[in-house]
């Protein structure tokens, strides 16, 4: 009996023609398609496309296409249910799939629209005016003070202790283990440049990034992985990472095939050794408890800003009045679009709620309470375009973080294979022979390209609402209306339909 | 230019001076470069902000009196420096912290030794629940019983092997997730309980849990087994129950007649066989 039932999911066919045998298409390939028997063959069994192979030929030849095999149709046992239903009768386990969902759930954000000036009021030109995007990033006072020193009133600093940011955008959370270092290496240096943060995400912080101290939030997570005083002291914040949206309520696990020498000396575990995040921390199983690791970095790091990253489930609106009362400085929230290095696809694709949703109850309800001011809200998780970001903004948060959009820059072709190791673009993998790929310099010039790209395109959306700065935009709904979502949808967002 | 609005170190000497300022109680000894503090109705950030001023003045030995409930002592330092703590510290004592030891002669409370890279904790008393979570390095000797969740995921890295040891009993999930490392329960006192409560070393994948006395299968996670002490465990045991007796003294005597045995997990990768792909 064959041991595989499945077809290929893409067929990959070169062309002898024009095939000159140089064999690139061979070194490329991070999930061995390619052989050379004479000619070049191909194991389509084997192809993610991730488009590697095609990139680097230099006389495209080769061509990659879905798999035209009809399979009998059939509305409730869909071809993807078949092919799971195959998979885990062929072997036992839970199906382990990487970056963010794939299911066609309703997106919000492709139903919400954006207002402008018309005639009433004036709507201002980017381009010969300038227009305030700079950001900060932490607790704000109660109330303006003011003192007067030398006959003069001056506001006492409002934004004290906080994160400025030139932009409202940052990199998300993504653990040096689950990328490679020169892809911590670019983020790095594009935020730097850019003026704004990245995040290390769980897996420490390499010592080759300590220079760019000033651009990184360091994480402290479940499994605590390379947290040690002079990490922890290492970026402008630190953030306490309680759950991920593409995998609410669960832990992660580093498979040892990717813990080789440096990711061991970062994250100070042996050599080999899976690298398990328990679900939970172990020391909160309260907001109580949360407040008393807050505390406790805030005491080890001189009282630096601590941000809280959860992932949007049922309740978000009084978990995050919870984690605002329990001293968070931010409160970082990941949509259950967000991406992974590595989650059991059907929590990936069936627990938690949408970003957006979360974001406007979150808002509210920390409105609702006259505590916004205690914390920013970060937005991300499923932030594709300028537009998302502006939308999220308008729905109530501070700034965006964006993680899959950012790898997508670099050359990722969201082939959701970043757990088996093998990304050919050099992202998702420990192999030298694939992270050597990855210019750092090359990766930093396209993030801060996308990052300026979408920069531009917010303050177009600026001038054109007639607002000057994004703080005016911050918590706006007045200037979004919603297409095509039902009422209740609509009220949860507090947005009106369109039209009115 | 991303930039932090406010400088968060204030140089040490100014902290200590306002230190000294809130609490009015320290006394210094310049030139045996000790220091004592009455920290009796002092707030714990005040206190906290006193100590660090003093070790940033290089201060070797540090007493604290009158110390109750006061959380997060020695959290994050990462200097030479002896903390004596006569009262009942609060929570996360020595968390983060790198290098400092410290000497409770009282009980302490929750989450002693969080995260701790290393240094070394004494307790004379009990502790409670949590004690050196996620720890990398150094020591957490108790002389009594330590609570719930002890040792979940102490992983050891290099020459860096953390140990905590207690002469009393342990609560649940002993050494749940545990990476590395070394616990062990030596089950002094009458009380009636078990010497450990149930799930011990659920999750474990590395280190060793050593516990003098009766642990019945149904107590330990699913991966984890006994085995009989070897050579190496007696040397190492020997050397950590001499450090513990002398600091403690708790002394069980001849290790190899204590009646101690060993617990390890038979993978260091439970969760290798879990996934499709």
């Amino acid at each position: 009996m064959p041991g595989n039932i499945l077809p290929s999911e893409f067929l990959v066919q070169v062309d002898h023609q024009r095939c000159r045998r140089c064999k690139r298409c061979i070194l490329n390939c991070g999930f061995g398609v390619f052989d050379f028997q004479n000619m070049t063959t191909a194991d389509s069994s084997k192809c993610v496309a991730c488009h590697r192979c095609v990139t680097f030929c230099p006389e495209e030849a080769i061509t990659i296409v879905p798999n035209p095999l009809s399979f009998r149709e059939h509305s409730s046992f869909d071809v993807d249910k078949r092919k799971a239903i195959w998979k885990q009768a062929q072997s036992p386990g839970m199906i382990l799939t990487g970056m963010g969902t794939e299911l066609p759930w309703l997106n919000v954000f492709d139903h919400l629209l954006i207002d402008a000036c018309q005639v009433t009021n004036p709507s201002i030109d980017p381009l010969r005016e300038p227009m305030e995007m700079r950001t900060y990033l932490g607790r704000k006072p109660d109330r303006l003070e003011v003192e007067k020193t030398d006959g003069h009133y001056r506001a006492v600093n409002p934004v004290e202790n906080c994160i400025e940011l030139d932009v409202p955008i940052m990199f998300s959370g993504m653990s040096y283990g689950s990328v490679s270092l020169n892809t911590h290496k670019a983020l790095a240096i594009a935020a730097f440049r850019l003026g704004t943060v990245m995040n290390t995400g769980e897996g420490g912080l390499h010592k080759e990034l300590y220079p760019y101290r000033d651009s990184i939030i360091v994480q402290c997570a479940s499994g605590r992985f390379g947290v040690h005083s002079d990490y922890l002291n290492a970026g402008v914040a630190v953030e306490i990472k309680i759950g991920q949206g593409a995998k609410p309520g669960i832990g992660g696990h580093l498979p040892g095939e990717k813990i080789g020498r440096e990711v061991s000396g970062t994250r100070m575990i042996p050599v080999g050794t899976d690298a398990l995040s328990p679900a939970p921390h172990h020391d909160i199983y309260s907001i109580e408890d949360l407040r008393q690791l807050i505390y406790a970095l805030k005491e080890a790091t001189g009282y630096k800003p601590v941000s809280v990253k959860i992932a949007t489930v049922h309740n978000v609106a009084a978990i995050a009045s919870g984690i605002a009362r329990a001293g968070a400085d931010i409160i970082y929230l990941d949509g259950f679009r967000g991406g992974t290095g590595a989650s059991p696809a059907v929590v990936r694709d069936h627990v938690g709620i949408p970003l957006e949703i979360a974001l406007a109850v979150v808002d509210n309800q920390l409105r609702t309470e006259g505590i916004r001011n205690w914390v920013s809200i970060i937005a991300a998780g499923g932030i594709r375009s300028s537009a998302d970001a502006a939308k999220a903004i308008a729905l109530g948060a501070d700034a965006v973080g964006i993680g899959t959009a950012a790898l997508i820059a670099m050359g990722c072709r969201l082939c959701q294979k970043c757990y088996t190791g093998n990304c050919s673009w050099g992202i998702a993998t420990q192999r030298p022979e694939l992270t050597d790929r990855l210019d750092p310099e090359w990766g930093a010039d396209r993030l801060v390209n996308l990052v300026d790209s979408w920069t531009l395109e917010i303050k177009e959306i600026l001038g054109a609402l007639g607002v000057n700065a994004i703080e005016s935009l911050r918590g706006n709904r007045e200037r979004l209306r919603a297409l095509g979502l039902d009422q209740t949808t609509a009220e949860i967002l507090d947005v009106k339909p369109a039209g009115m | 230019m991303t930039r932090r609005l406010l400088r968060y170190s204030t140089s040490s000497r100014q902290a200590c001076r306002r230190g000294f300022k809130m609490a009015k109680t320290a006394a210094r000894e310049t030139e045996r470069r000790t220091a004592t503090v009455d920290a009796a109705g002092v707030y714990y950030r005040e206190l906290n902000e006193l100590i660090r001023g003093l070790v940033g003045e290089g201060c070797e030995e540090i007493v604290l009196n009158g110390v109750n409930g006061q959380r997060y002592i020695a959290d994050g330092l990462t200097d030479e420096v002896r903390i004596i703590i006569n009262g009942v510290p609060g929570n996360d004592l020595g968390a983060f912290m790198d290098g400092p030891v410290v000497i409770v002669n009282d009980n302490a409370q929750d989450g002693v030794g969080n995260t701790m890279n290393s240094g070394k904790i004494v307790v004379h008393g009990h502790a409670g629940d949590v004690a050196g979570y996620g720890m990398r390095g150094g020591k957490i000797f108790v002389a009594g019983d330590i609570g719930y969740r002890v040792g979940i995921h102490m992983k050891s890295y290099r020459e860096q092997v953390p140990m905590i040891v207690a002469g009393g009993k342990a609560g649940d999930f002993f050494g749940e997730y545990m990476a590395g490392g070394v616990l062990v329960l030596l089950g002094e006192g009458s009380d009636e309980r078990p010497i450990v409560g149930q799930y011990l070393g659920t999750g474990m994948h590395g280190g060793t849990i050593y516990v003098r006395g009766e642990v019945s299968e149904a107590q330990l996670g699913r991966e984890v087994r006994t085995f009989p002490l070897d050579d190496d465990d007696l040397e190492l045991l020997g050397g950590l129950l001499e450090e513990f007796a002398s600091d403690t003294g708790i002394d069980v005597g001849d290790v190899a007649r204590a009646g101690i045995v060993k617990m390890r997990p038979f993978s260091h990768r439970p969760y290798g066989n879990m996934y499709v792909y």
